[in-house]
């Protein structure tokens, strides 16, 4: 009788801004009207969906992260940056903590497997030529993030304190010891005058060598630092995506493959 | 928020929902799927406590950078450690300003772009992959090879002496330097050859010189492997502030 609604009727509608009959317009409206759906465009094209066409490597790359953020706010309850605690809280994880190694599991793993799809992200793109006009600059924050998503499990691969772990880390920044100009045993250390304590090593290590500072250091930019620039670079990544064209494909009318563009949405 | 414009009228275009985002769904299950069952059966490492007083031989860097240890063998590390890795990133992503072949957008195609695809993949497998393989099943003690099925346990004979390019031929160190060079002078001689072709008259000069340099950098990476492998070469070129 009156057009006062429900109760829940009221609730729903204040979450769901559309109705769900399986209707075009309502598919449209889930996709603009959910903030994280909107990633998308309403519509795609149906070569964007063969797996054959993008292996999935994008998405899941992206998985991947998402597994490492939540697994590593879990850890981080459990972990202490400093030599005295962190190998202690990493035992601890193991055998004290429930489902520590399986959350510590996941973690590893999950960035491991990130590493290797992003690479197979980037080799899918280079083969299907996806990095050309309009995808340049696109393609260049892929190779940005390609960068970070290696420094990320860098920095990760440091904190369990363990000997594989310190003289991994070791190994890798002693590189930065020989950077020219910048290092102490590179190529024209004496023009600089960089010594052990202040060339590049040492900003990245907080000394001469992998000890408290270090693994400080890296935990801040491994859970920190290096997640917040990934994170922006991953938002202009997906939104260029989007303002590029969406998916790459084959030109979608006879003028696109006339003028050299690949088709999509514009 | 961009509201749906021109795409429906394209032919193939479809709903995202349900049709992208189902298929999203399902690979996240299956990738969680795996990953679970992964994490479940197998155990991350962890090793004794770091221990600043023992080294372990091999010392291996994480296993996603041992492309780059392995060329430590060939290079010394402000090349192999710190250029080469530079050149790399900064080469990936001058890939889209350097290949101007218009075709193959958006498709898979070998037979429109063999050069590029042939370049990358060499890159990719060759240089990136194949090292990371070596280096995690083939190094052991000293960083000497060991196939997989090979106790670390017997001793290997240690490095072979090896000697400079400029002492085996018997000419002046700084002879080196003009080899080097005249490397990269390859890519002006082709130049002067070659540039009414199509192909590099599309390209430009300076677009032309960057490719040339990249490209020449990249093949030097395996010829300095076999001057290691085949004749002992140390450096190519040594000077008092850096050898090459």
């Amino acid at each position: 009788m009156s057009a006062r609604p429900g109760f829940w009727r009221q609730v729903y509608d204040s979450v769901f801004r559309h109705k769900f009959g399986d209707t075009p317009r309502n598919r449209m409206l889930q996709i603009t009207s959910n903030v994280f759906l909107h990633l998308h465009p309403a519509t795609v094209r149906r070569h964007g969906l063969r797996l054959r066409y993008t292996w999935g490597m994008g998405g899941l790359s992206f998985l991947m992260f998402l597994v490492t953020v939540v697994t590593g706010v879990v850890l981080m309850f459990y972990y202490r940056p400093t030599a005295a605690t962190a190998y202690i809280d990493m035992k601890n994880l193991q055998h004290e903590i429930p489902f520590g190694m399986f959350q510590r599991n996941m973690h590893r793993w999950g960035a491991h497997a990130m590493v290797i799809l992003v690479w197979l992200h980037m080799l899918r793109v280079f083969l299907s030529g996806s990095y050309k006009p309009p995808r340049e600059f696109n393609w260049g924050v892929g190779v940005v993030l390609l960068t970070l998503t290696m420094l990320l499990s860098f920095t990760g691969y440091l904190l369990p304190w363990d000997q594989l772990a310190r003289w991994a880390i070791t190994v890798g920044t002693n590189m930065a010891a020989a950077t020219p100009f910048l290092g102490h045993q590179g190529p024209g250390a004496q023009l600089t005058g960089v010594t052990e304590r202040t060339d590049v090593r040492a900003l990245l290590l907080g000394g001469p060598q992998v000890g408290d500072a270090a693994l400080l250091r890296f935990y801040v930019l491994h859970c920190v630092f290096l997640p917040l620039i990934a994170s922006t670079f991953m938002i202009v990544h997906f939104w260029r995506v989007r303002k590029d064209g969406g998916i790459s494909g084959p030109p979608a009318t006879d003028s696109d493959a006339a003028a050299g563009r690949s088709g999509g949405q514009s | 928020m961009s509201a749906p414009r021109d795409d429906e009228t394209l032919p193939d275009a479809v709903t995202t929902w349900p049709h992208l985002v189902r298929i999203e769904l399902l690979a996240t299950l299956a990738a969680l799927s795996l990953l679970t069952a992964w994490s479940i059966l197998v155990d991350a490492p962890l090793e004794e406590v770091a221990d600043p007083n023992r080294t372990p031989d091999p010392s291996k860097a994480p296993w996603y950078f041992l492309g780059l240890q392995e060329l430590l063998v060939y290079f010394d590390p402000w090349l192999a450690g710190v250029v080469l890795p530079t050149l790399i990133i900064l080469g990936l992503m001058a890939i889209p300003y350097l290949d101007r072949n218009p075709l193959g957008n958006g498709y898979y195609t070998l037979r429109q772009r063999p050069f590029a695809i042939g370049v990358f993949l060499f890159g990719f497998v060759g240089l990136w992959i194949a090292p990371i393989l070596i280096g995690v099943f083939c190094r052991g003690p000293g960083w000497n090879w060991y196939w997989p099925w090979e106790p670390w346990e017997i001793a290997k004979s240690p490095h072979l002496t090896n000697i400079n390019l400029t002492d085996l031929l018997g000419i002046p160190a700084a002879i080196g330097g003009v080899l080097v060079a005249a490397w990269y002078s390859l890519g002006g001689v082709f130049w002067l050859w070659r540039r009414r072709t199509p192909a590099l008259a599309q390209l430009g000069g300076g677009r032309y010189a960057l490719t040339a340099f990249l490209l020449l950098t990249m093949a030097a990476v395996p010829l300095k492997m076999a001057l290691r492998l085949l004749l002992n070469v140390k450096y190519v070129w040594v000077t008092p502030w850096f050898n090459v």
